[in-house]
């Protein structure tokens, strides 16, 4: 994965509180491989009739070029599935704004390049009335932790940690292997120390 | 001085990151058919399982509850389990697995869950594990393969939050009403960032399986992460399991996991307490867990700042504003999920359905084959199909409609589970959350019902 410092693309609004992974991807599709791509799940049963027909009047059928949705409180909340983040980035979104997100969500986001941009309560609900039910320019700085939208600038937080990942676009995995020797040692002052540690019946040597 | 949180932290943390991120030991990794994109991940890079001796697949999500697998696609992702565990050597629940059931239910009852362990899931009720004493979190796939690979983790410590419970629960009123009740007051994202220790002496008295539902719905307030000290009460529930230690081991074990708890002085980020007594058994009339009422209140009507909020979310749960939630009408009931389908959870269903008809259809599926087996000895299953509801398998069944039983658009289904999510029970589909005495008193009346006058003469189990 590449990472990234900054970005300019086209935001939209989703005025809705507490959108969480079911909505951002029906249980129903995922049983579908990566491979076979996941923008077109995107907030489905919202963005689509039952019969299958686009709701024109949704901000995502409006806009189908957004890179970056601006969205309530609490976006992200439930379920731990890392679809819902497939699905955001197959359909071309690289950044939400939002004033919170479920805790699991921003971590799988930052797994994924995607950041999970966090504004205060009033910034947030300024940036979703200017955007209306229209879409704007904003580009996103992780360096500065800058949204700029015209001569505006808007703070985000992000830790350390996370904007990191995102600049490097660090594998997790790449960097644990540095650490083998000290999980070795871990592990076996564990199966000494704490030898219950380990499901009866399997050897803890 | 010292959290809980923090001793199971540090007693897990290999290394840290100098922007402060740990890499932490996991004890035990719990998969299901969901991993298949973590198994994918593993094999892109050619890696084995680090450590097939500590990981444990279950077959849940997607487990057929009647009959055989209701489609192709949902055999196959229960076949890619087992093929991926089997090529992996790691032991697997399968669905011919008298061990089977939900992940989080099947864990503590084989005694892979124990005090002082770190546990891993790829899936946001692993908080349940946390209710022995265990830091136990929910995790992406990313961090599944993660996990696969190296058997760590790289975590950044959560804030602590101590929610003490006081007083007395009031007959009727679980576990179930009191995490909604927390969730109500503090709202669905109100505990983000926080790993929650549930204290007071009301949580000392709880059972393991009330313990369980309230740390298993830490993750709808927002907590990654809930946990009770373990106590006597835990050490009963653990010993003689079947992968629990034993002997020596168990001595060794017991002196250790005594030391597991906050200390008298210890001072947390956020500290709330809450009176049992002022509970009443709950219900949710929205899309979110935080909108849980009284059972005896009514339907709120959309006013000030939530307005728009609450009259689209009372438009798709098909309510009029300011009736009473009792005359709320169901079409359906389900008891399951890893939040309410163990024993005692059955039992408490059991003990108001004893003897009446329900008047709406309805699901009852055990949380796993062991507890199926227990109720059936029990005699419960009886008293489920003679008061009219199915009586079926063990999985997560229609909690997220992945095995093909989920609710039809528009129906409204009282419910053990644990989200009223918008579509979560199938496209269209209005849930309400409650205990599971509570749903048994909605499906002997047809509508929403405070069980309370239901238990009368009777033991609430
Ligand atoms: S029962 Fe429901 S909440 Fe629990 S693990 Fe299964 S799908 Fe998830």
């Amino acid at each position: 994965m590449s990472g990234w410092r900054a970005h300019t693309g086209m935001a939209t609004a989703l005025d809705i509180e507490n959108v969480d992974t079911d909505q951002l991807i029906p249980a129903r599709f995922m049983s579908t491989p990566r491979a076979k791509g996941y923008g077109r799940f995107l907030l489905y049963d919202l963005r689509f009739e039952s019969d299958g027909v686009p709701r024109q009047e949704f901000p995502l059928n409006r806009h189908p070029h957004v890179s970056i949705l601006v969205a309530r409180r609490n976006f992200g909340s439930g379920s731990s599935r890392e679809a819902a983040v497939y699905a955001l980035s197959d359909f071309g979104i690289r950044a939400v704004i939002a004033p919170s997100f479920g805790d699991i969500f921003a971590a799988n986001c930052i797994n994924n390049g995607l950041l999970p941009a966090e504004v205060g309560e009033d910034a947030g609900a300024g940036l979703i009335h200017t955007l209306g039910d229209g879409q704007a320019q904003l580009t996103l700085n992780i360096d500065t932790r800058t949204i700029t939208v015209g001569d505006r600038s808007i703070a985000f937080t992000l830790s350390e940690a996370a904007a990191r990942k995102l600049i490097n676009g660090w594998d997790d995995v790449d960097l644990t292997e540095h650490h083998r020797p000290a999980i070795a040692a871990y592990r076996a002052r564990r199966a000494t120390l704490q030898p219950w540690a380990f499901p009866a019946g399997d050897t803890a040597e | 001085m010292t959290t809980l949180l923090d001793r199971l932290w540090d007693a897990h943390e290999i290394v840290r990151s100098d922007e402060g991120r740990s890499l932490l030991w996991v004890d035990r990794h719990l998969v299901h058919e969901g991993s298949h994109h973590a198994f994918a991940k593993l094999s892109a890079r050619g890696a084995p399982v680090a450590e097939p001796g500590l990981t444990f697949g279950v077959a849940d999500h997607y487990a057929p509850t009647r009959g055989p697998a209701a489609s192709p696609d949902i055999a196959r992702m229960i076949e890619t389990l087992e093929k991926n565990a089997a090529e992996h050597g790691v032991t697997c629940f399968g669905l011919n697995d008298p061990r089977q059931g939900i992940v989080h239910v099947i864990g503590p009852e084989q005694g892979l869950t124990l005090p002082g362990l770190l546990i891993t899931c790829g899936d946001s009720h692993t908080s349940t594990h946390g209710a022995f004493g265990a830091l136990a979190f929910g995790i992406g796939a990313t961090e599944v393969a993660h996990v696969l690979a190296t058997q760590t983790v790289w975590q950044t410590r959560p804030k602590s939050m101590r929610i003490t419970v006081t007083g007395q629960l009031m007959p009727g009123v679980g576990a179930k009403d009191l995490a909604l009740a927390w969730i109500a007051k503090l709202g669905a994202g109100g505990a983000q960032g926080h790993a929650i220790e549930y204290a007071g002496a009301v949580v000392r008295g709880l059972s393991m399986e009330g313990r369980m539902t309230l740390c298993n719905l830490s993750i709808e307030g927002g907590a990654r992460f809930g946990m009770v000290a373990p106590d006597e009460t835990t050490f009963a529930y653990v010993e003689e399991r079947p992968f629990a230690p034993e002997g020596h081991a168990l001595d060794r074990a017991k002196a250790h996991w005594a030391t597991l708890r906050s200390d008298a002085d210890a001072v947390f980020d956020r500290d709330v307490t809450i009176d049992a007594a002022e509970i009443a058994p709950i219900v949710t009339w929205g899309t979110s867990p935080e909108d849980a009422l009284p059972v005896t209140a009514k339907v709120p009507s959309p006013k000030g700042a939530d307005a728009g909020r609450v009259a689209a979310t009372l438009d798709y749960m098909g309510l009029v504003p300011g009736r009473a939630l009792t005359d709320v009408q169901i079409d359906q009931v389900f008891i399951g999920s890893c939040t309410n389908a163990r024993i005692e959870d059955l039992r408490a269903a059991a003990a108001v359905l004893a003897g009446r008809r329900a008047k709406v259809p309805g699901l009852v599926s055990p949380g796993s084959q062991q507890v199926k087996a227990q109720a059936e000895a029990e005699g419960l299953d009886r008293i489920f199909t003679k008061a009219g509801l199915d009586w079926v398998g063990a999985g997560c069944s229609m909690c997220v409609a992945m095995n093909g039983d989920s609710v039809s658009p528009g129906k409204r289904c009282a419910s053990t589970t644990n989200r009223n999510f918008r579509g979560r029970q199938g496209r269209g589909a209005r849930t309400h959350l409650m205990s599971p005495a509570m749903v048994a008193a909605a499906a002997v009346t047809g509508h929403l019902t405070d069980v309370r006058p239901l238990l009368d003469g009777r033991d609430a189990a």
